[in-house]
């Protein structure tokens, strides 16, 4: 029979394993892809899979002769900043009204926003690609930017107007009586106290333009291509070869992975924020 | 300076009338308080003298100018929240200077003012903190500090002492009324605590449905009150009140029959009311006694009894069915059941008409 105390041990020995077998098995596919990288093309499609074999760099190296990477992963570092800013500078005043000033209607566009993204991108491929064609944009970086902009526009908005939500209005309220106009009010009061969840957004953002392939590889070809253009063209005029595309997939994962990782704590805050109040 | 004309002030929301035409002075130095139920329209009402809610019709007027349409901003007033809305990210210190800095003031004279604030408050220790580092009753003084170093022309409260436990409230609630002598500040406070109506104000606005029931200062009310509304709704525990019909109309007075069969004979006039028009009679706690049997007006038994110490408050029915509540010893205790008979002065009484109106007795409502 197991007291109180070893039970409640037991529990929290189970919970932890069952934990870090979950966070195993969604970390599985990138420690593979990382290994497949350090691994010679025998070694990439031999069979069984092969855990233990001699490391080499050569797929990286080949890599970085074949194609400029630093201007691939430039190109990705741009426009997925720029659209991210963009969106941030038309979703907070979105949010701030739908927010702070609710109408009956406010709801409805929320879910009409969101439902945009229902819509699947291929069925509009052809007018995007004609209107980006005749106004002089194709393989150019403003034509992604504008697109990211707009396609992640419906979650930031819904993003920030729920971290908004959370804000109790009294306190704008409290900076409307002493003196702010509303650019203060957003400025010095709004921003500040969300701004945990307004990194979360951002870092949420980003990630979203950095891994978005289907307009990036139908929109562009050299000049504005970013990392997953060039991951797409290590998969299908060469054949598969294994270990070069996971190494390139290795480098286009990589900053964001990185960045991420670093922003974590942001994140973590920007996702538990009711504690501000 | 702060004379607060409001006159035929009316909102609703989505078609639903909240505020229902409400005329009131607020003259200056004085201290009004709204009080009446939820959803009396009490808080409604002081947001649109703030200026946080738009007015549907009607004016405000504020040293004889109109504000009515008035950004918040411009009208110099100063609120205090139920939540206290401190800026979160900002310390105490920040939060008590940022209208000022709003405003453009020198430096040198908004550390004056924040300290002067804060010599006033007790918070010159706290200045360096963050909100959330603060109990309960330390940030409602920030909140008060942050009214007070503005110096506006009218203090608003938005039931500012209900996040704060028992203790806590008495003790704000003098701390309030002393700010009020020191600052000699025109202030207007919203509560549904009547007994902090009672305590605070120098003139009490009764609110019930929209409308104002009944205006003047504490004990005006508590002796005068308008109608069974207001007559109900000051006092703990409230005004008992038994149903009859007037029996006698003479020019010595009138004399009510109750449902219970007691008459009562009353030196008062009834008013417009013939013999036989219902109407009722209301008796405060302390003017029911109990006495020996035969010797008063009504039989009653006792439901439950609280004892508080000093009192005992004695819930009672009447033969009718009415409840009533009598103030007794604080060593004094009725069985659960027990037959009583209670004995009041006619001269404490409250008459009231088949529509709630007082009769006769009570001041006419004050505009």
């Amino acid at each position: 029979m197991l007291t109180l105390k070893q039970t409640r041990r037991l529990h929290s020995v189970l919970l932890g394993t069952l934990a870090w077998a979950i966070a195993a098995l969604i970390f599985f596919p990138i420690l593979w892809m990382f290994l497949t990288s350090l691994k010679t093309e025998i070694d990439a499609i031999a069979m069984p899979p092969q855990f233990f074999f001699s490391p080499t760099l050569e797929n990286y190296l080949l890599i970085n002769e074949r194609s400029d990477y630093f201007s691939f992963a430039w190109n990705s570092v741009l426009i997925s900043f720029a659209a991210t800013i963009l969106c941030m500078l038309i979703a907070v005043p979105a949010a701030y009204s739908m927010a702070f000033f609710e109408t009956r209607h406010t709801k409805r566009t929320l879910l009409w926003m969101l439902s945009t993204k229902m819509l699947p991108p291929v069925g509009v491929l052809m007018p995007i690609y004609l209107l980006a064609k005749s106004a002089g944009l194709l393989d150019s970086r403003i034509s992604l930017i504008v697109i990211y902009t707009l396609i992640n526009l419906p979650i930031v908005v819904w993003m920030i107007y729920t971290y908004f939500k959370d804000i109790p209005v009294d306190i704008l309220e409290a900076a409307r009586l002493d003196g702010a106009s509303t650019w203060q009010e957003i400025v010095r009061v709004l921003l500040p106290i969300a701004r945990g969840g307004l990194a979360s957004t951002m870092l949420l953002s980003l990630i979203l333009c950095w891994n978005e392939a289907f307009w990036s590889l139908n929109l562009t070809s050299s000049a504005a291509a970013p990392l997953t253009a060039l991951v797409a063209s290590y998969s299908s005029p060469e054949g598969l070869f294994w270990a070069k595309l996971s190494a390139v997939s290795t480098l286009a994962c990589a900053p964001i992975l990185i960045f991420g990782w670093i922003s974590q704590k942001q994140l973590v805050r920007g996702l538990s924020f009711g504690a501000v109040k | 300076m702060a004379d607060l004309k409001i006159r035929n002030l009316k909102k609703g929301f989505d078609g639903t009338a909240i505020i229902k035409g409400i005329d009131l002075d607020v003259r200056d130095r004085e201290f009004v308080v709204f009080v009446g139920p939820s959803g009396c329209g009490k808080s409604t009402l002081l947001r649109l003298i703030a200026g946080l809610e738009e007015v549907t019709s009607g004016t405000i007027e504020l040293d004889g100018k109109d504000i009515t349409d008035m950004a918040p901003a411009k009208r110099d007033l100063a609120m205090v929240f139920q939540t206290y809305a401190l800026y979160p990210h900002m310390t105490v210190g920040k939060n008590l200077s940022f209208a000022l800095d709003l405003a453009g003031v020198a430096k040198s004279e908004i550390k004056e003012k924040v300290e002067n604030a804060a010599r006033i408050l007790e918070l010159a220790p706290l200045l360096e903190r963050k909100p959330k580092q603060l109990s309960g009753g330390q940030r409602q003084r920030v909140a008060i500090g942050r009214a007070i170093v503005r110096n506006p022309k009218i203090f608003l409260f938005d039931e500012p002492l209900s996040n704060l436990d028992a203790a806590l409230r008495v003790q704000t609630r003098l701390e309030l009324a002393r700010l009020h002598q020191d600052l000699q500040a025109t202030m207007i406070y919203v509560t549904h605590d009547q007994v902090e109506a009672m305590t605070l104000a120098d003139k009490v606005v009764v609110l019930n449905g929209g409308r104002v029931e009944q205006v003047g200062s504490p004990l005006e009310l508590y002796h005068h009150p308008a109608n069974l509304f207001v007559a109900g709704f000051l006092g703990t525990p409230k005004m008992g009140f038994l149903r009859g019909v007037v029996s006698r109309c003479d020019a010595t007075g009138c004399e009510v029959q109750l449902e219970s069969g007691a008459r009562v004979p009353l030196a008062q006039t009834a008013g417009h009311l013939a013999i036989g028009s219902p109407v009722t009679l209301g008796v405060r706690p302390e003017h029911l006694n109990v006495v020996a049997a035969g010797q008063g007006r009504m039989q009653v038994i006792a439901d439950v009894s609280e004892r508080l110490g000093s009192d005992t408050f004695c819930h009672v029915r009447s033969h009718s069915g009415e409840m009533l509540t009598v103030r007794v010893r604080g060593d004094f205790s009725p069985g659960y059941g027990e037959a009583l008979e209670l004995a009041f002065e006619p001269a404490h009484c409250h008459l009231f008409d088949a529509d709630g109106q007082a009769i006769g007795k009570a001041l006419q409502q004050a505009a």
